[in-house]
């Protein structure tokens, strides 16, 4: 990863358009006020949201944060200002909504506007423009995720938040959201689960077999190129008739709409990374690796065991990251047919016209596929076979 | 003694290797050599059974190649290949114990083994033991190929090209050392190379093999005197004939009585840098030394008779 080294006075590119892109935002609403949960909010800019002791520290924090951010040569000053405008930015969200909610009526409903989000997505991305100029280790990475996962629930549990109008909804079906996140995680992983049981023999044989991997592949291409509504929309009736006409089916859950369709969907969705990556995983050995290995006298299975799968896994996993970050956003559809998950939160926001609650269901969801690609690409870096000495002795290191 | 019995494959009907026959005695190196496309790795990978044969019998000590099985038979063969073949997750001491380990040797063996094979192929055991093939040089890498493939002591050693990715100064080197250890360790070897210069130099014998067939079999001195066919007359090349065999001999078996002007030559030189010294210092004859003692004198007139193709 080349850093950013970029521009005159050893200004960073990407902060420069961040910052310039984050001041304008400030113009921007940075939060709505609503009479109620449906109808259109009014738009106020930051510096309308409440008292000079709200505003100005937190607006200093993301401006200073913003002017941190530009600073190309000096990586973790970057980090910590996206840090100190993130913090600012909550601080605006969380300190004027209580002011905004008084004396505004019983159920008036503040949320954050269109400058507030421009602002997250600006300080994320001088924050992932900082670490990538750091490029910390895999377990640093997994370390900082776990630590920004924490202060996100804790920022959530304390209470800071609960004025805003998301967090009202959120209140009002706390037991639906925990069975709709178990929902949303089953169907996930349950079909990636599933996919990889299926996915990970029929790899093999299609490795091994030219005319397998001619039929099977174009079949899975095929499958992965169906809108997910249509794909929804086959399984209802499919699963409808299997059910009505095997009783053993219906006996084991199996119905036109609900959990089945749904992850049935999902599982034939993943089947085509998985396959695939699997196949050019086992064929990424170098072709003389292979034919050495054979010559030498390995078996199929210790060719496999001892050569393809150990230099295949990182194209492999690869494959299993595409499939759950895939199937995590596919999972929102489920919503539509009764499969339950985040989906479900989603299509009755958009029935109600509640924004508010389709946030509910988006915002787990992407927060979700994020997590989970940041933890599958940390995977996919640990499983890269070592192949020179410094990763499994560590060099000595220089004194400096 | 390996036994190549009237061997053919064929692809679609048209044979890449059609009907060979020969002989390899133990403990000599045989050169497959021929242009590309002419069946020498073919022949070569029906040997360890990669290839299976469309017709015909290999065997090695008179047993049959499909006496064992492929595995079994795999692993008393070597196998060494142009791109080397190492194991790039392997350190290098685990590449050459491959072939051990699937025989379930034991580990103190195996260490001894891996060091053992290391010093022989100059390589410092303590410091490439751990090391990567990633953090070899091309030489190292190819060094331990071979390494690699002599590991188990095979009957047979079998090398498809094994120095094609060298540059030409390692190459010679190369090919050297692999005259150095074949001749320690009395190592049985078949090698496949396109290169006319390199059989002559490697090989007890030469098998040249020109669109499926092999078109003649003897030593070198005997294909480039009497080349059976215009093809191997044009493989051995026309001007460089007499050169090439005067390459083939040292000057210790053309020495007689006398004396001779000048600084002398070792006993091993070879007849054709003889030839060049003379020419140059113009000189009619050359002392000869062995071991600092002076053994006599070779003379212009003796490279000459040599040289002349009957
Ligand atoms: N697996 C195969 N399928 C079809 N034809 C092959 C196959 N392997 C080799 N051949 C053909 O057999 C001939 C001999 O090939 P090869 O033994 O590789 O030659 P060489 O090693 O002398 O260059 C070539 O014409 C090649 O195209
Ligand atoms: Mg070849």
């Amino acid at each position: 990863m080349i850093p950013a080294r970029a521009g005159t006075f050893g200004l960073s590119a990407p902060g420069v358009l961040l910052a310039l892109f984050g001041f304008a935002s400030l113009l921007a609403p940075f939060m709505t006020l609503a009479a109620n949960r449906i109808v259109e909010g009014k738009g106020l800019t930051a510096w309308q949201l409440a008292g000079p002791e709200v505003i100005y520290p937190g607006l200093l924090s993301i401006i200073i944060g913003l002017i941190l951010g530009l600073f190309s040569s000096w990586p973790r000053v970057r980090l910590a200002g996206a840090v100190l405008g993130l913090a600012g930015l909550f601080w605006l969200l969380s300190q004027s909504a209580p002011q905004l909610l008084q004396g505004a009526g019983e159920y008036a409903r503040v949320s954050p506007g269109l400058g507030f989000w421009c602002l997250l997505a600006v300080l994320i991305l001088l924050m992932a423009d900082a670490l990538t100029q750091l490029s910390p280790r895999p377990m640093t990475r997994l370390g900082l995720l776990l630590t920004i996962v924490t202060v996100l629930f804790i920022l959530l549990g304390s209470g800071a938040l609960s004025d805003l109008s998301i967090m009202k909804e959120y209140a009002s079906r706390q037991g639906a959201f925990y069975n709709a996140a178990l929902r949303h995680l089953g169907l996930a992983f349950g079909s990636l689960a599933a996919a990889t049981v299926i996915g990970i023999p029929l790899g093999i044989l299609c490795y091994h077999h030219a005319g397998l991997r001619r039929i099977a592949l174009p079949i899975l291409s095929f499958l992965q190129t169906i809108p997910s509504l249509a794909m929804f929309g086959i399984m209802i009736p499919l699963l409808g008739w299997i059910a009505s006409t095997v009783p053993a089916a219906k006996a084991i859950g199996i119905a036109g709409v609900g959990f089945a369709p749904a992850f049935l969907a999902l599982l034939l969705y993943s089947l085509l990374p998985v396959v695939a990556n699997m196949v050019s995983g086992l064929q990424s050995a170098p072709e003389s690796v292979r034919d050495a290995a054979r010559g030498m006298g390995m078996t199929l299975m210790q060719r496999l065991f001892r050569v393809e799968l150990p230099l295949g896994l990182p194209v492999i996993l690869a494959g299993l990251r595409i499939a759950l970050v895939q199937n995590i956003g596919l999972a929102v559809i489920a919503g539509l047919i009764g499969g339950g998950g985040f989906g479900t939160f989603v299509f009755q926001g958009l029935n109600q016209t509640a924004t508010d609650l389709i946030l509910l269901g988006a915002l787990p969801t992407v927060a979700l596929a994020l997590t989970a690609a940041i933890v599958m690409d940390v995977l996919v870096e640990v499983t890269q076979p070592s192949q020179s000495a410094q990763h499994t002795q560590g060099m000595p290191r220089k004194p400096s | 003694m390996i036994e190549i019995d009237k061997i053919s494959k064929l692809y679609d009907g048209v044979a890449a290797v059609d009907e060979v026959s020969m002989t390899v005695d133990t403990a000599t190196i045989t050169v497959i050599v021929g242009t590309s496309g002419s069946g020498k790795t073919t022949l070569l990978r029906m040997i360890n059974r990669l290839v299976e044969p469309t017709s015909g019998e290999v065997r090695i000590n008179g047993k049959s190649t499909h006496s064992v099985s492929k595995t079994d038979l795999r692993r008393r063969i070597g196998y060494a290949i142009q791109g080397h073949g190492l194991f790039p997750h392997y350190t290098v001491a685990r590449n050459i114990a491959i072939v051990p380990t699937l025989l379930g040797w034991s580990s103190e063996k195996i260490d001894d083994r891996v060091d053992e094979l290391l010093s022989l192929f100059a390589l410092e055991p303590d410091q490439y033991r751990d090391r990567f093939p990633a953090e070899l040089s091309g030489g190292q890498l190819q060094r331990v190929g071979v390494a690699r493939a002599l590991a188990s002591r095979p009957d047979l050693l079998l090398m498809d090209e094994p120095f094609g990715a060298l540059d030409p100064i390692i190459r010679a080197q190369a090919q050297i050392d692999l005259r150095r250890i074949q001749q320690t360790l009395g190592s049985t070897i078949m090698l496949v190379t396109h290169d006319m210069e390199e059989a002559m130099q490697l090989g007890d014998r030469v098998a040249v093999m020109d669109q499926g067939r092999l078109v003649q079999y003897g030593t070198p001195a005997e294909i480039i005197q009497n080349p059976a066919t215009e093809f191997v007359a044009n493989m051995v090349g026309g001007v460089d004939r007499s050169l090439r065999l005067l390459s083939l001999f040292p000057v210790s078996e053309f020495v007689e009585d006398g004396s001779a002007e000048g600084e002398s030559v070792e006993a091993n030189t070879s007849l054709r840098d003889a030839l060049s010294i003379c020419l140059w210092t113009g000189r009619d004859a050359l002392p000869v030394v062995q071991d600092g003692s002076l053994l006599g004198r070779v003379t212009l007139d003796a490279i000459r008779k040599r040289a002349a193709i009957s």
